[in-house]
């Protein structure tokens, strides 16, 4: 119902929920105001009072953001009592708080705002804060620098209360309160603790809407990081660089430096970013970076196990000029081709780059080549969900967002740490929470998101299916799956239901350690929700049983019917930036762009005439694969881009061998990776900030990156070295630029139908599919069938499968890897960010206090770790996430490579290793 | 002068038994399953006939509040008491509790009753621990008496739950209460919605004083007339005055509405210390409200619209007396000090105002100000006053404005002769 009323003497008209201040807005009528923001999540407060307007018959004035018009009201939005009123409260204010130009943030809001009241004069009241009127001192009791990314200048706090908004309602961290009362409020953190110490994850939120700059990036700031000196001079959109979850970013550049990275308001971010994504941008600006093309030097052959620490890279390469490197490059790989044929040749592409260069990647290794030898991480985190998705529901790709955790009544979150892995993501999922959503959250590691689950469930490593086959049992034991929907749109439920009839919760309560009372708590929970949705990770994938996980996961939402609905779906957590992009654009051995696979004859005559060459009919290898045929011999050449197989690939001396043993190496990279140091040519490529180009999300969201920066030396773009190889390989390509490697992609692919480079050069973020060219992609598909031959999704039971390597005498433990919040993949990028890798600068292992204390070792000394595969030297860490007789690594350290440990045993269908289980015993270093 | 058959508060000075067989020989709980059988819409009708207006400082009339709460409104109903009794010169509430627990008890299950709720929750004042031990007493006896309580003899299910606060003078704003109830920071609420709508819980609220309550039985029982032949027009009744300060005998007493300030103080508490032409000012409803110079206190009624018309407010009727030996520009800084200190700090004018209010003020006690700064602290005061989130920043105002409005003369006076003393009395200091 609309509502009617007067607003500086004009008749308005009111949206439903819209406040007198929002009304204002859209008239054109300027409102001050400092504690309400007008961004997506953000709640109007009403507590600056800068926002103050008169309605007639009120003896107060009323706050305009919180305040909503009734029918009949008359309000009046400036005259002399209301002005008066705003124009003491940034008085007051200001007089309380550092100078402008002195202090924190001369740009900040509050001025902007403090212009906009019409405060014209100094204050005329005295403060009684030391930095009042002037510089804050360096001694300052409200200055708190021990943050490393964030300063914190209290001085110029004027407790508005949007950091805690911020950080509880928006990001849900719960680091941020308003501690104390009346003139002493102040925002604190945890237990009044400093900000380095607290739990903060550093998102930054806080800093994204402090109105005056009392929190603000120390990165603009001076060395006491009391007042900003950098300004920038140039601001660019693009997209975040890290995860899959696609954040939307605006990146301030000033002399071809970032300095300030800010939240924009994309459909996946809303407005939010995590720590990675605004503090750690300073890697593209590394001394590091790769500047001019190396050749390997003839005195300096490859070995494996070669010493990569600390040598001069000088000592190993030679500067070469470009046409000398590509030449090298090229020459290298055609001699392998023209001797051995295709099936000698191989490639890893990148889940980091764009879609137009994974497109012409894997158009260069099977047009060049005329091999299906073409893989890429992908492998290594999500292959098995895709063949599970693939063989049950026709598709690989996610059938609704995370943001659709905002419609469910119940999501379960199994085998992912998304606060750390997807943070942005898990905001929404914390956000349900705390709005009363059931949330489920299991895995084998304790987490922080387990604090807002209404059923956190610890369960025993590697059991993955036996406990959803539980679940499964439960649901069809007790009729609480959907009879209808399944007899409209799925097969082979009697085959699964006789599968799961063993599975009882107490049968299987041994198994996995969770007791039958919980397991049917969470079916029935599950299953009874009005909306239900499923995300998981690398934790149902990483497994030889992935696939068996995955499809255990599809049966749950295919036999309950919570799928294609608002609110209900079936979600991989996508871990890259692109993966889901360069999974599309056909950067996987089995299949063409869009999935289309290599062994039809039709759809590869099809290729074979865009192409115009014939192309392998036979599926290519996998990555674990590649590693092994060069082992046996089979494979001599490599061109690799962006991808560190040295750091990510299990078991990794045998990888290393495998690069080391290779005839010809092409690596194309940003830095000299642990894989780069094994090539022959290095061709110094161009990092995300530099380059144009479209990244697909989790969400299937094609989204644009724009270039902020130049790249750095002699280096040059992706796409332009990939078209340099192809032409020096024979073939004839010629594109002018991204948009145009674009075009060519997005007609062979029917998933970018309606989806053309202008429009999302112009919307910023398009979903596909996209029935029309006017009208938004579909967030959630399946709405009536899936995309399978006979259009209905397929049940398939799985059955118990130990993991391969168990725990034994010599190797009593249970050795899980992952990510952490700070360091990105192998490292390569974060480890390089000086943010980043201040708060997480050590290789560590984590072990629970218990077993620490058990075993008789002290938390912070250092352990050898060793598994049959070999050992490495880190420091313990004493972290109850992890259950006894578990330890956890993250495989970011070079100096102590989990990957080295891990078990390269691959899952069957969808042949990824099993990254979350092997044995492995701990002593002292 | 109130007679005694009129007086409601017969134990106000705990001489008498506070047992529920005490209450119960003065009248407590006599009749209370008839009162309740007549309906709850006969007795919001008496309540409103009665012309009682709200006892915590208000005045706004109970009946009218009471009926304010939706009908048919599938929410629980709450009845909260708010006996979180801090406003300076303020302690009448504390001797109900004390000495006559039940007729708050017996109120609540009226009020309780008419609104539709079966929970009650008693908010005191952190500092009321005897009071707190006292009243659950009383409630304890009501309860194993059947009086409250499931399936009760009065056929209305009724809890009553004491809840402690924890000494924050903002807590005894209404809805910074519920806040604290619930378990939060007590920090005041933006309205609307008001408490009626969404209070408790996000429930139908309604949120009262001790004394507005502990009147009700007497009222239902002696019949509205009774109520409002008592008092002055649209101030009928009798209150429960708390006459401090500068007076021979500091008292509680119950009143008849309108009596004359002279007359109180006189009668009641053996006058001001040193005879009535010793009086400066009196600040009568407890320290928020502005202070009246000795001649508009002689005659003046002691009552809501006669004292808002003198720009002041009958408040919680603590009438706190101030003689001439006294540094009224001292006091009224003093007040204005624990209202700074009291800010919950959540808005601005009042977090950053109250602070500069006491500043300023702190040095025009020592004469350390200029003439311009008095309009200037009235002008901050104005700007305080109607802006804040509740009505605390009026409550840190009004003292002031009251000061500049009837002292103007004393802080000018102040400010002048420091000059002297400034200048003539350093250079014969310097000469000496």
């Amino acid at each position: 119902m609309t509502v009617r009323f007067k607003l500086d003497g004009q008749e308005v008209t009111a949206k439903p929920g819209e406040t007198i201040w929002q009304v204002a807005q859209r008239e054109g009528t300027q409102i001050p105001h400092l504690c309400w923001l007008d961004q997506p999540g953000y709640r109007a407060d009403g507590n600056c009072r800068a926002c103050m307007v008169e309605i007639e018959g009120e003896r107060t004035l009323a706050a305009s953001c919180i305040r909503h018009p009734a029918d009949g009201m008359t309000v009046k939005s400036a005259g002399p009592r209301v002005e008066a009123s705003r124009k003491m409260v940034f008085e007051l204010l200001a007089a309380d708080m550092p100078a402008r130009e002195t202090g924190p943030d001369p740009e900040a809001t509050f001025w902007k705002q403090a212009d906009l009241a019409g405060l014209d004069h100094a204050p005329r009241y005295t403060g009684s804060r030391p930095g009042a009127n002037g510089s804050i001192p360096a001694d300052s009791i409200f200055r708190d620098a021990s943050h490393p990314s964030i300063a914190v200048n209290l001085d110029a706090c004027i407790a508005c209360g949007l950091c805690e908004r911020a950080c509880r309602e928006v990001q849900v961290n719960d680091v941020i309160g308003m501690g104390f009362r009346g003139h002493h409020a102040r925002p604190v953190f945890d237990f009044e603790d400093p900000m380095g110490h607290s739990t903060c994850v550093a998102c930054g939120e806080c800093v994204q809407v402090c109105p005056t700059g009392a929190l603000f990036e120390k990165t603009l700031m001076n060395g006491e990081a009391t007042q900003r000196t950098i300004h920038a001079d140039k601001s660019v959109d693009s997209v975040c660089p890290f995860c899959g979850v696609g954040c939307q970013t605006t990146v301030q550049v000033k002399d071809n430096r970032i300095v300030q990275v800010d939240g924009r308001h994309g459909p996946a971010n809303r407005g939010k970013l995590c720590v990675k994504g605004r503090f750690g941008f300073d890697y593209v600006m590394h001394p590091d970076r790769l500047t001019k093309p190396l050749i390997r030097r003839d005195d300096a052959p490859k070995s494996s196990g070669m010493k990569l620490d600390f040598v001069d890279r000088l000592s190993v390469f030679r500067e070469a000029t470009w046409e000398e490197a590509l030449d090298c490059a090229a020459s290298g790989l055609k001699q392998i081709f023209d001797r051995d044929g295709g099936a000698a040749m191989a490639g890893f592409g990148s889940a980091k780059g764009t879609n137009e260069e994974a497109y012409l990647f894997q158009k260069l290794i099977r047009q060049g080549f005329g091999t299906n030898n073409v893989d890429h991480c992908t492998r290594l985190c999500h292959a098995s969900s895709v063949a599970a998705l693939m063989e049950g529901v026709g598709s690989g790709a996610v059938s609704a967002p995370f943001t659709a955790a905002d419609d469910a009544d119940c999501i379960m979150i199994i085998g992912a740490r998304p606060e750390q892995n997807h943070p942005v993501a898990a905001t929404y999922f914390k956000q349900a929470a705390k709005r009363g959503t059931k949330l489920i959250v299991m895995d084998p590691r304790r987490q922080e998101l387990m604090r807002h689950a209404s059923h956190p469930v610890v369960f025993k490593p590697g059991t993955d299916v036996a406990l959803l086959n539980a679940m499964l049992n439960v649901i069809i034991s007790e009729n609480l799956h959907d009879e209808q929907y399944i007899q409209a749109n799925v097969s082979g439920f009697h085959a699964l239901s006789e599968k799961v009839k063993d599975f009882t919760p107490e049968a299987m309560e041994p198994v996995y350690g969770v007791s039958a009372d919980t397991i049917r708590d969470l079916a029935r929970t599950f299953a009874r929700a009005e909306r239900s949705i499923i995300f998981w990770g690398m934790g149902i994938s990483q497994h030889v049983h992935g696939t068996d996980n995955s499809r255990c996961l599809i049966a749950l939402a295919l036999v309950t019917g919570h799928v294609g609905r608002p609110g209900t779906g079936l979600h991989p957590l996508r871990g890259q930036n692109n993966v889901q992009g360069a999974s599309d654009a056909g950067l996987i051995p089995m299949v063409f762009p869009d999935y289309q696979p290599v062994e039809d004859p039709d759809i590869r005559a099809r290729y074979e005439d865009a192409w115009g060459r014939p192309l392998d009919p036979r599926k290519g290898l996998t990555v674990v694969e590649i590693v092994n045929a060069i082992h046996y011999g089979q494979i001599r050449g490599m061109y690799i881009l962006g991808e560190n197989p040295a750091m990510s690939d299990p078991d990794q001396s045998h990888a290393r061998a495998a690069l080391a043993k290779l005839e010809h190496l092409v690596v194309q990279d940003i830095f000299l990776t642990e894989t780069a140091w094994h090539a022959d040519v290095i061709l110094p490529a161009s990092s995300q900030a530099e380059k144009l180009g479209t990244y697909t999300n989790s969400n299937r969201q094609v989204q644009i990156g724009r270039p902020a920066l130049t790249p750095p030396g002699e280096a040059r773009q992706d796409w332009e070295l990939i078209v340099e190889l192809a032409r020096r390989i024979g073939l004839d390509w010629s594109y002018k630029d991204v948009p145009d490697v674009y075009a060519e992609m997005s007609a062979l692919m029917p998933s970018l139908n309606h989806i053309g480079w202008d429009r999302i050069e112009r919307e910023g973020s398009v979903t596909y599919p996209a029935g029309a060219d006017d009208r938004p992609g579909s967030e959630i598909i399946f709405y009536d069938g899936f995309p399978t031959s006979d259009g209905r999704g397929k049940l398939v039971p799985a059955d118990l499968l130990p993991p391969d390597e168990l725990p034994d005498e010599d190797y009593p433990l249970v050795l899980t890897t992952g990510r952490m919040l700070e360091h990105w993949h192998t490292g390569a990028m974060t480890r390089r960010s000086i943010a980043l890798n201040a708060q997480e600068p050590k290789a560590v292992v984590s072990m629970h206090p218990k077993d620490i204390g058990r075993m008789g070792f002290s938390r912070g000394q250092m352990v050898k770790v060793e598994t049959r595969r070999g050992g490495i030297t880190l420091t313990l860490r004493a972290d109850r996430d992890v259950t006894q007789g578990m330890l956890f690594i993250p495989f970011c350290y070079g100096e102590a490579p989990a990957n080295i440990l891990t078990n390269p045993q691959l899952d069957p269908f969808g042949k990824i290793p099993e990254f979350k289980f092997c044995a492995a015993r701990i002593v002292s270093a | 002068m109130l007679s005694d058959k009129d007086r409601i508060f017969k134990n106000l000075y705990g001489q008498l038994d506070w047992s529920l067989a005490g209450a119960r020989s003065r009248g407590a709980w006599d009749g209370a399953k008839e009162l309740v059988e007549k309906g709850r819409e006969w007795i919001i009708e008496e309540v409103k006939a009665s012309g009682l207006r709200g006892r915590g400082g208000a005045g706004f009339p109970t009946g009218l509040k009471w009926s304010f709460m939706p009908k048919n409104d599938p929410r629980p109903s709450y009845l909260v008491i708010n006996a979180d009794e801090s406003e300076p010169g303020t302690c009448k509430d504390r001797e109900i509790m004390r000495h006559d627990p039940h007729l708050l008890i017996e109120g609540c299950l009226y009020a309780g009753f008419a609104m539709n709720a079966h929970t009650c929750y008693i908010y005191l004042r952190g500092e009321y621990i005897h009071e707190r031990i006292r009243l659950q007493a009383a409630v304890d006896e009501a309860y194993d008496a059947k009086l409250i309580g499931k399936n009760n003899i009065h056929g209305w299910d009724f809890d009553v739950y004491l809840h402690h606060g924890a000494g924050a003078y903002i807590c005894g704003e209404e809805t910074a209460l519920l806040e604290s109830l619930e378990g939060k920071k007590g920090q005041p609420r933006l309205k609307p919605p008001f408490p009626a709508n969404a209070g408790l819980w996000g429930a139908p609220t309604t949120v009262n004083n001790v004394e507005s309550v502990a009147v009700v039985p007497d009222i239902l029982r002696r019949g509205a007339p009774w109520f409002a032949a008592l008092g002055r027009p649209n101030n009928t009744g009798t209150k429960l005055f708390c006459i401090s300060g500068h007076v021979n005998e500091p008292c509680n007493v119950e009143e008849e509405m309108g009596i004359p300030l002279r007359e109180l103080i006189e009668k009641h508490a053996g006058g001001v210390r040193g005879g009535w032409d010793n009086l400066l000012a009196v600040i009568p409803g407890g320290s928020s409200v502005p202070c009246l110079p000795a001649e508009l206190c002689q005659e003046t009624p002691m009552d809501f619209d006669t004292l808002r018309d003198l720009k002041s407010g009958l408040g919680t009727a603590a009438v706190i007396v101030i003689d001439k030996s006294a540094d009224i520009i001292k006091a009224i800084a003093r007040i204005s000090y624990f209202y700074k200190h009291e800010s919950c700090g959540q808005c601005t004018p009042c977090r950053e105002g109250t602070g500069w209010m006491w500043r300023v003020l702190e040095r025009m006690a020592k004469g350390e100000s200029s003439p311009e700064e008095i309009d200037m602290l009235l002008d901050v005061t104005k700007q305080v006053e109607g802006h804040t989130i509740c009505a605390l920043g009026d409550a840190a105002a009004w003292p002031i404005q009251g000061l500049i409005r009837h002292f103007r003369h004393v802080i000018e006076e102040r400010i002048e002769s420091s000059k002297k003393v400034n200048t003539s009395d350093l250079r014969i200091m310097a000469a000496e």
